[in-house]
């Protein structure tokens, strides 16, 4: 899905856990998730600390859509 | 007698369903679930002495503690040959099997041989590493897979000659072999061959297949984020709880839009997961967990981003094909265009 969204031209970050399986199917910007169940939450944390989180990775994944970058990169959270 | 370990997952051990996909790594002398299948083909002389189980979420989230932990259970232990799955399409459990694999072919010089669909991403990642043989999509063809892998398997221990990954059954590791013809051609005729049979438009066979690699430009990156709008896609199965599109739960097919115009956040009892590769539990009881709606408002408020495009997309990522997938999003694309819509992100589970 990643790669076709990118064929249209539009910029695309995939968060997820599985960081070699996105790089072997070829997502360009990926930034990784905490876990599969719950890719931006954990509940052994407090919803406070959970919103932190979450309010960080995507945070990250917005600004790896304004990185102008020349290879496949996986942005540092 | 020569002998051989099995490694499954949490499914196939007989742990538990995706409850039990954290499982972390255990040994288990003599047979579980599949190994008895292996148990029946290897017949006397080869015996099956432990099964190893693991977790798939555990593998994926925690690979190198599950690498060593599995490597720890081998290092007293005499054997002869590792199979790992088979794992069908299941893409979590093929790269299980892959990481696993390598790691033990690396450090105990033993062959290992695995199984996968096609479709399975486990395949691309470790087919130069390993024996992994074209298993089928689902564990209906255990019995099938398992004696491919257990043929192969008993050849190499018997010293037999080895034909090539294409007479063998398995996915070729890019390894090239010196053989010697029998009759006797010249590789100089032979390319004379191919090309009179180019020219006049017949088929023929290339004696070097290039595999085709399927790399997508890189899209020019956002240049103003603070006017930009952003969508948000996503693989974890987050729907209306109704789930109106009756999108599938695994090897889905069909896609949906959700309304999130006016929302701040995705509220449990409203939106949930339909998505059967993983326990729903916490996105369940929080669904921003996978849809990050709350915190894309925030970042709309604070102006870091222009708007948020008015719909998720969404539909489910497990045993779905990569030829599925791809016709999925570039039926959503279109709406996208339409919005305007500047970036994607989109959440993988």
């Amino acid at each position: 899905m990643v790669k076709e969204i990118e064929r249209a031209g539009i910029p695309v970050v995939q968060m997820c856990n599985l960081i070699p399986v996105a790089k072997s199917v070829g997502s360009n910007r990926i930034v990784p998730t905490i876990s599969i169940p719950y890719p931006l939450g954990d509940p052994t944390k407090t919803k406070e600390e959970q919103w932190k989180i979450r309010y960080h990775r995507v945070k990250v994944a917005l600004d790896a859509l304004t990185a102008d970058i020349k290879e496949q990169t996986v942005f540092e959270v | 007698m020569k002998k051989a370990i099995v490694y499954i997952n949490q499914f196939f051990g007989q742990i538990g369903g995706e409850d039990k996909a954290d499982f972390e790594p255990v040994i288990r002398e003599g047979l579980v679930g599949p190994a008895i299948e292996y148990q029946n083909q290897l017949g006397d002389e080869v015996k099956v002495t432990h099964t190893i189980i693991c977790g798939d979420n555990f593998m994926g989230s925690h690979t190198e503690e599950a690498i060593n932990t599995i490597l720890g259970f081998l290092e007293d232990k005499e054997f002869d040959i590792f199979f790992a799955g088979p794992a069908f399409r299941a893409g979590r459990y093929g790269t299980a099997c892959g990481h696993i694999g390598k790691a033990v072919k690396e450090k105990f010089n033993v062959p290992v041989i695995t199984s996968m669909n096609d479709e399975n991403p486990g395949v691309e990642m470790f087919r130069r590493d390993l024996y992994i043989f074209k298993g089928g999509a689902s564990a209906a063809s255990m019995k099938k897979d398992i004696k491919k892998m257990v043929d192969f398997g008993k050849k190499i221990l018997k010293g037999e000659e080895l034909l090539s990954a294409e007479e063998e059954g398995y996915f070729g590791r890019g390894i090239r072999k010196q053989v010697w013809l029998d009759p006797p051609v010249t590789a100089a005729d032979r390319v004379m061959d191919m090309l009179l049979k180019k020219l006049k438009g017949e088929p023929f066979k290339t004696e070097l297949p290039i595999p085709p690699q399927d790399k997508v430009l890189i899209a020019p990156p956002i240049k103003d984020l603070s006017k930009a709008t952003i969508a948000i896609v996503t693989s974890g199965g987050i729907v209306p709880v109704d789930n109106p599109d009756r999108i599938q739960s695994a090897s889905a097919t069909r896609w949906g839009r959700y309304d999130i115009s006016g929302l701040d956040r995705l509220e449990k009892g409203v939106f949930k997961t339909i998505h059967a590769g993983f326990d729903p539990a916490v996105a369940n009881e929080d669904p921003n967990v996978i849809v990050p709606l709350d915190a894309m408002r925030a970042f709309e408020r604070e102006g870091k981003i222009g708007k948020l495009h008015e719909y998720f997309y969404s539909t489910v990522g497990t045993g779905t094909t990569q030829g599925e997938a791809a016709r999925m999003a570039k039926e959503m694309i279109p709406y996208l265009k339409e919005a305007n819509v500047d970036g994607v992100i989109l959440i993988s589970t």
